[in-house]
């Protein structure tokens, strides 16, 4: 992260080449963003047309999932070099608490 | 400041360990408070040995011996062995990456005095009404029932130590991913880092579940909450999940750092680089891996159904393989090596067979089925004291002769060591070993006494007599200690002369700052191919310059202080569990009082700006000139 932060800040770097990252970046966050509300919308109608439970739950998760994903890689950096760490620990993490609750759901409730 | 050291008293010596933030004086704490219960475990597991000797003894009542039994598991793991280990990775980890200090000096000094206060909050039990008495899982149904403030020192002391050694986790996951030195990449990082950091993720991920595990069993306990109560609607199976998603990987987080000592200690010592250096890296994080999807087969009896025991019989089983890689490695590093039997050395070579043993039974309970005949026997008790003496135990007692030089710049008595060596090996096969068989016969463990004419006694005579042996060695230790610190003969940076990493290139004890110009890492083991090429000493990477130190500070100790007294309000509040009924009005306040101190502490951290300070390069120059001690 510090060495993201210094390179962009050195002058030497081509002023042009900055402006062209700095816009391709602006495009990326504004196409997630416009998807995030697309997929929001999506689950607002999916609850009020009121489908099927049995359809609508796994799919508001898998919404949900992506929501996060997008998130993660568009406005938190993820995307970004030097995060390779951060990324392994977050997934481990999310590997460790869904293998739990994957044995709560199928050995300890039902 | 001046960086000249000067005499001091022995309560200025006292305020600076009270106070001190230097990963080097904090590993020293970490050393003497484990090493302090370690020996209070230790005590307790004569008096079951003692009680075990003879048939039908009468040596110590049965709730007593239920309490011994429970304390003597719980110091071990929480307060002995963990403890312990910080003390190497403090002393060690840093100097190894070629870092000054950790990334956060502070939360390392807090880290310790959470753990302290935490162990010391969970021994007094034994003076206030008496100890837990559920053994060292606290299985709810049991221990909600169980009667007097025993499982609330328990459940509150695990859960401030458990905090320290999660803070201590983080920041050594931190310190090895951003401190380390110029050319130190990942795949240079000398294997007791690498197991540091893989233990250290372990503790990030492992300790919330016992948190949450612990919270609930303090508000079933304190707070009248039902969730482990099953006439309440509750689930007294979701905290035997809950405690071994902790509990096994804990083993792990036991293992490894072991495991890292012995890798150091095979490669220095048969003067050769260590075998399979990727192969190591890699079976070490796949077992990280692994430890986290087998929690359920200590579980197999439960009653899960024969799909899960299944899928966690083939996991628990998958674990071996990783871990055979780092036995045949092991083998490998010494097999045309120039070894040379010192203390450490031996403690090493006997760790293989050892080892191996507990693991080849660990394969053996992994099969669901066959675990229904070993499950709750001394066959169970004979293998987890194989991996964890046989493992941890000898990987702390070589790490401790090892690094000793390191740590205080003196040289552990090696003809006193291999005694303790010898004798300790000896008497740890001949008190676990037979293990196996009683279990075998049937003998069920945590069992108070057996009585006669079932052919158990020959068997727990022995393991009696192996215990004391082992009470002998450890005694050795002590007195070799004693005296090499009275004798006060100090060595030079690489005393067993065959350092290979960079804690070896700087002088020991190291100076407050570590380095005083950062090393230029140039591969693997890096000391040595200096030494290799002729040099005396480390590359440096930079010009000497100011170096910014973090000030000293007393707030951890306040505020773990805070917590330790909250802690016995908490506990106090309401006891409707007392067997005589009383109730405390202090209580409450006792505890307002307490979290007051610490949030209070907390908020002159945040509120205050401490800098720190320098140490300009003219002193460092000076320290050149011998201005040092």
């Amino acid at each position: 992260m510090a060495t993201q932060q210094s390179t962009s800040a050195n002058p030497k770097v081509n002023y042009e080449y900055r402006r062209k990252k700095a816009a391709e970046e602006m495009r990326k966050h504004v196409t997630s963003f416009a998807l995030m509300i697309f997929v929001t919308l999506i689950a607002f109608i999916m609850v009020l047309a009121g489908f099927d439970k049995t359809f609508v739950y796994p799919v508001l998760l898998a919404l949900a999932a992506l929501q996060v994903v997008l998130q993660l890689y568009y406005f938190m950096h993820m995307s970004h070099k030097g995060h390779g760490a951060a990324a392994l620990f977050l997934y481990s993490g999310a590997l460790v608490a869904f293998i739990t609750i994957l044995t709560f759901l199928t050995i300890v409730w039902w | 400041m001046s960086t000249v050291a000067q005499k001091q008293g022995f309560l200025a010596v006292l305020w600076d360990y009270l106070t001190t933030v230097d990963h080097k004086k904090i590993a020293i704490l970490y050393l003497i408070s484990g090493g302090f219960f370690f020996l209070v475990g230790g005590i307790e597991a004569m008096i079951i040995r003692i009680q075990l000797a003879v048939p039908d003894n009468n040596f110590v009542s049965a709730g007593l011996y239920n309490e011994i039994l429970t304390m003597h598991g719980t110091t071990m793991i929480f307060l002995a062995a963990m403890p312990l280990l910080f003390a190497f990775m403090n002393a060690v980890v840093p100097l190894q990456i070629g870092a000054r200090d950790v990334a956060f000096p502070f939360l390392n000094s807090l880290g310790f005095w959470l753990f302290f206060f935490g162990g010391i909050f969970l021994n007094l039990s034994w003076f206030l009404g008496g100890a837990p008495d559920a053994g060292w899982t606290s299985y709810a149904s049991l221990s909600i029932t169980s009667e007097g403030h025993g499982i609330d020192f328990y459940v509150l002391g695990l859960q401030i130590s458990g905090a320290g050694t999660l803070i201590a986790g983080i920041n050594f996951l931190v310190t090895i991913i951003n401190m380390r030195a110029p050319g130190m990449t990942y795949m240079r990082m000398p294997l007791f880092t690498w197991s540091t950091f893989v233990a250290s993720a372990l503790i990030l991920f492992a300790f919330p579940p016992l948190t949450v595990g612990l919270f609930l069993m303090l508000f079933d306990r304190m707070f009248g909450a039902n969730f482990f109560d099953v006439s309440m609607g509750g689930n007294t199976i979701i905290w035997e999940h809950l405690f071994w998603i902790f509990g096994h990987p804990e083993v792990y987080i036991l293992i490894l750092p072991a495991f890292g000592i012995f890798s150091e200690i095979f490669a220095t010592f048969s003067r050769k680089r260590l075998f399979g250096y990727a192969a190591m890296v890699f079976a070490t994080v796949l077992i990280g891996f692994l430890g986290f999807m087998v929690w359920a087969h200590h579980m197999f009896t439960v009653g899960l159904g024969p799909t899960a025991n299944a899928i966690f019989a083939v996991a628990t089983m998958a674990i071996a393989v990783p871990t055979g890689v780092k036995i045949f490695n092991w083998m490998l590093t010494m097999w045309g090596g120039s070894i040379v039997f010192t203390t450490p050395m031996l403690y090493a070579v006997a760790f293989i067979p050892s080892f191996t043993a507990g693991g080849v039974t660990g394969v053996m309970l992994a099969s669901a089925a066959a675990d229904y005949q070993y499950h709750d026997t001394y066959f169970v008790v004979a293998h987890f004291h194989y991996v964890i003496v046989g493992g941890v135990v000898l990987g702390l007692l070589a790490g401790t002769h090892f690094y000793w030089p390191k740590m205080f710049g003196t040289m552990l008595n090696e003809f006193l060591g291999k005694i303790t060596f010898w004798l300790f090996l000896i008497g740890f096969h001949a008190t676990f070993f037979v293990q196996h068989f009683l279990g075998l016969m049937g003998m069920p463990r945590r069992i108070w006494k057996f009585l006669d004419g079932q052919g158990l006694n020959l068997f727990n005579l022995i393991s009696t007599i192996g215990a004391v042996f082992m009470a002998v060695a450890v005694l050795v230790l002590v007195y070799n200690i004693i005296i090499t610190q009275i004798k006060n003969v100090r060595v030079g940076n690489d005393p067993w002369g065959d350092g290979r990493t960079l804690e070896w290139a700087i002088a020991s004890p190291p100076p407050f700052y570590n380095f005083k110009q950062l090393p230029l890492v140039r591969g693997l083991d890096p000391y040595w191919i200096e030494k290799m090429e002729g040099n005396t000493k480390m590359t440096p990477a930079e010009p000497v310059g100011d170096i910014h130190m973090p000030n000293n500070s007393f707030i951890p100790f306040v505020m773990s202080l805070g917590l330790f007294i909250a802690a016995f309000g908490a506990m106090y509040q309401v006891d409707w569990r007392a067997s005589d009924g009383e109730s405390f009005v202090w209580a409450i306040p006792v505890l307002i009082i307490g979290l007051l101190i610490t949030l209070g502490s907390m908020a002159v951290r945040s509120l205050k700006d401490d800098h720190g300070y320098h140490i300009h390069k003219e002193d460092l120059l000076k320290d050149d000139e011998g201005g040092r001690e």
